[in-house]
C-alpha cells in the first residue's frame, strides 16, 4: 500500500513540472506586458525598463524559469505585482474561505445527492424519481454562473433572504454553497441512481433476498457499497476541483477565495499571483486524484488484491 | 405416497406480464416434497423449472407474479406472505442456492460475514457465536482452513469453494427445504460429483429435503429419489427415479433419455428431439409437446391432456395413459 502511494506521488512530479512550465510560458506569450499594465500607457520607457530589470523580467526565459522553480521549492512563489505581498501568504489567506465554501457545498451536495439517488433508484420511474432526477438534470445542465446569478437575483436581490455578496456570515455562505453544490449533487444523484439500479440486477442481490433480508436491508447492506464505489471516486475529484477554486461562484458572490485570486491575477497580469494559484490548485487536484485512487483501494477488495 | 409432505405445491401458476402478452411460465405445477428426500425437476432451458423455484421462494420480480395455486411449507400456506413474514421464512425454513457461484456472492464482503449474516438474521446468537457456527458449517461443507477462509473475499475462492460457501449459507439455519437451482452446471465434472455427494450427505444428516433443479439426467439418476419432468411450464411426467429411468412413459421423457449419448452404441448422428420449445405466448391448442412429438395423434393437437396415473406413483401427461385415471384437475 505504502509503495503504491509513493509510486503515485512520484508519477505526479512530472505532471506538476509540466503544468508549471506550461503556465509560465503561456503567461509570457499572451499580449500585455505586466509592467505597462501596472503603470499605465503613457509612461517613460526608461522607467518601464528600470522596473522590468528590478523584477527580473529582462532576463532570458529559461533563467527566469529556473529561478522561479528554485524559489518555489522553498515555498516562495514570489511577490504579487499588484498587491505587493508574498504570494504564498496571499494564497494561504484566501484558502480558508475556499475551504469553507467547498466543504459546505460538498456536504450539502453529497448528502442530498446520495439520498436523492437512493430514493430515486428505489422509486424507479415513479413520481419522486422523476422529481429528483429532474432537479439533478437541471443542476448538471445549468452553467454554474447562471445558477449563481439566478439564485442571487431571486433570493438576495428580490426576496432579500440572504446578502447579495460577501463571505463574512453564515447567511452569506448559503447561496454560494447552493450554487456550487447543486451541480455536484446532480451528478452524484444521477450516478448513485444508475449504479444502484444496475447493482440491483446482480445475482448476489437475489442471494441476499433468499437469505431472508428485507428489501431495505438488501439495498443498504448489499447494493449500496457496490453502487457507491465509482461515486466515492467522483466525490473525491469533485472536492478537489471545488477546493482549487470555484472561479465562477466566487466571482459572482464576491467570495475572497482562490478562484477570485486567479481571476484577479488574470485581469491585472499579476504573473506571480496567477502562477502561484495555478501551481497550488494543480497540487490540490493531484492530491484529490490520489485520494480517490486510495479510497477505491480501501473499498474494493478486488482492486486491493491487484495492488 | 403416504409420507408427510414438508413442501406441498398445488396447481401453482406464475405468469409474466410482458408488453407482448401474459406468459404462463409456470402453468399449474403440483409438486410434493417428502421430508428428507431429494426431488429432481428436469427439463430444457425455459421450461419453467427455475420459475417454479423462484415462485416458491417468493423471489419472482416484476413483471412476474404468482397468479394461482398454493404453496404449503410444513402445513403452512406461504403463497401470500407479507414481506416481513416472508423474510422470516426465507433463508431459515427454506433456502436456495443458485447456478452461478461466481456472481451469487457479494464481491465486497468476506464470505464468512455473508454466511454469518444469514445466522444473525434468523437466530439469537452473538456475533462471536455466529462466527463459530460459520466456521463449523464451513468445515462441514469441506472448505479447507475454515478460519482463514472466513475472511476470504469471493474473488479469492474457486468456483467449487464458492458453491460450498453457498451451500453452507443455505444449510446453516437447518432449513426444512433447500432448493438447488442447477448448483453444479457451472462447475467441473469432478467438482460436480463432490458437490452432489455433499448435498446428499447434508440432506441425510439434517433431514433437509432438497429440490434439485437440473437439465442433466445423469445428475438426476445419481441423487434424486423422485423426479418431475417439466415442459413449457407443465409437469409432463412424475415418478420415482428408478421407475422413470426404467419405464420412461411420456414421449418427451423418452426423447430426453434417448438424447443421452451411449458409449456402447454406434450412431451416425446423436439423437435429438426435433423442433424447439414452443413460444409460451403461442402455445399449441392441445398438448404443448404435440408439435415435436413423434407419437402425436389428432386429438393431441386439439385437446389438452391431464396428468394420468400410468402406474402407482407414476404420473404421465399423455393421452396414451388415459385409462389410468386423472391425477390433477
Amino acid at each position: 500500500m505504502l509503495s503504491r502511494i509513493l509510486k503515485r506521488i512520484a508519477i505526479s512530479i512530472p505532471v506538476l513540472v509540466g503544468v508549471v512550465l506550461a503556465i509560465f510560458i503561456m503567461l509570457r506569450i499572451v499580449p500585455g506586458d505586466p509592467v505597462t499594465t501596472m503603470l499605465g500607457e503613457h509612461v517613460n520607457p526608461a522607467v518601464i525598463e528600470k522596473i522590468s530589470r528590478e523584477m527580473g523580467l529582462d532576463q532570458p526565459l529559461h533563467i527566469q524559469f529556473i529561478k522561479y522553480v528554485a524559489n518555489a521549492l522553498q515555498g516562495d512563489f514570489g511577490t504579487s505585482y499588484r498587491l505587493n505581498r508574498n504570494v504564498t501568504q496571499i494564497i494561504l489567506d484566501a484558502f480558508p474561505n475556499t475551504v469553507k465554501l467547498s466543504l459546505l457545498a460538498a456536504a450539502v451536495a453529497w448528502l442530498i445527492g446520495i439520498v436523492a439517488g437512493i430514493v430515486a433508484a428505489i422509486q424507479q420511474n415513479k413520481l419522486l424519481d422523476r422529481l429528483f432526477m429532474g432537479g439533478a438534470l437541471m443542476g448538471v445542465s445549468m452553467p454554474v454562473f447562471m445558477t449563481a446569478l439566478v439564485l442571487q437575483y431571486v433570493f438576495a436581490f428580490k426576496l432579500k433572504w440572504f446578502p447579495v455578496s460577501g463571505f463574512d456570515s453564515w447567511q452569506a455562505m448559503v447561496l454560494p454553497a447552493i450554487a456550487l453544490g447543486w451541480n455536484s449533487a446532480g451528478s452524484i444523484a444521477r450516478m448513485t441512481r444508475s449504479n444502484l439500479v444496475e447493482v440491483m440486477q446482480n445475482d448476489f442481490i437475489r442471494t441476499a433476498r433468499a437469505k431472508g433480508l428485507r428489501e431495505n436491508g438488501v439495498i443498504v447492506g448489499h447494493a449500496l457499497k457496490n453502487a457507491m464505489l465509482p461515486v466515492v471516486t467522483m466525490m473525491a475529484l469533485q472536492l478537489s476541483s471545488m477546493l482549487s477554486g470555484a472561479v465562477l461562484t466566487e466571482s459572482v458572490f464576491g467570495v475572497p477565495g482562490i478562484g477570485r485570486l486567479a481571476v484577479n491575477g488574470i485581469e491585472t497580469r499579476d504573473m506571480p499571483l496567477l502562477q502561484g494559484t495555478v501551481v497550488f490548485t494543480t497540487i490540490l487536484i493531484i492530491l484529490g486524484n490520489l485520494i480517490a485512487d486510495l479510497l477505491y483501494n480501501v473499498l474494493d477488495p478486488r482492486i486491493r488484491e491487484g495492488a | 405416497m403416504g409420507e408427510t409432505m414438508i413442501l406441498d405445491i398445488k396447481n401453482l401458476q406464475s405468469h409474466f406480464f410482458t408488453a407482448k402478452g401474459e406468459v404462463p411460465a409456470v402453468d399449474g405445477v403440483s409438486i410434493q416434497v417428502p421430508q428428507g428426500k431429494i426431488i429432481g425437476i428436469v427439463g430444457e432451458s425455459g421450461c419453467g423449472k427455475s420459475m417454479t423455484a423462484m415462485s416458491v421462494m417468493g423471489l419472482l420480480r416484476y413483471p412476474g407474479r404468482v397468479v394461482g395455486g398454493s404453496i404449503a411449507l410444513a402445513g403452512r400456506d406461504i403463497t401470500h406472505l407479507t414481506p416481513k413474514e416472508l423474510s422470516l421464512v426465507r433463508g431459515n425454513e427454506i433456502s436456495m442456492i443458485f447456478q452461478e457461484p461466481m456472481t451469487s456472492l457479494n464481491p465486497v464482503y468476506p464470505v464468512g460475514k455473508q454466511v454469518r449474516e444469514a445466522i444473525l438474521l434468523h437466530q439469537k446468537l452473538s456475533k462471536t457465536e455466529a462466527k463459530e457456527r460459520v466456521i463449523d458449517i464451513f468445515r462441514a461443507v469441506g472448505i479447507p482452513e475454515p478460519e482463514k477462509r472466513y475472511y476470504s473475499y469471493p474473488h479469492q475462492l474457486s468456483g467449487g469453494l464458492r458453491q460450498r460457501v453457498m451451500i453452507g449459507m443455505a444449510m446453516v439455519c437447518h432449513p426444512k427445504v433447500m432448493i438447488a437451482d442447477e448448483p453444479t452446471t457451472a462447475l467441473d465434472v469432478t467438482i460436480e460429483a463432490q458437490i452432489l455427494q455433499l448435498m446428499k450427505k447434508l440432506c441425510k444428516e439434517q433431514g433437509t429435503s432438497i429440490i434439485l433443479i437440473t437439465h442433466n439426467m445423469g445428475v438426476v439418476a445419481e441423487v434424486c429419489d423422485y423426479v418431475y419432468v417439466m415442459y413449457a411450464g407443465k409437469v409432463m411426467e412424475q415418478a420415482e427415479t428408478f421407475a422413470l429411468f426404467d419405464h420412461p412413459s411420456h414421449p418427451y421423457t423418452q426423447g430426453l433419455l434417448k438424447s443421452i449419448p451411449k458409449l456402447d452404441e454406434k450412431a451416425e448422428r446423436l439423437y435429438t428431439i426435433e423442433g424447439v420449445v414452443p413460444n409460451l405466448l403461442h402455445l399449441p391448442k392441445g398438448c404443448s409437446f404435440c408439435t415435436r412429438c413423434d407419437q402425436a395423434q389428432e386429438r393431441c393437437f386439439v385437446q389438452k391432456p391431464c396428468l394420468y396415473e400410468a402406474a402407482d406413483g407414476h404420473g404421465v401427461r399423455c393421452f396414451q395413459y388415459e385409462s389410468g385415471g386423472q391425477l390433477d384437475e
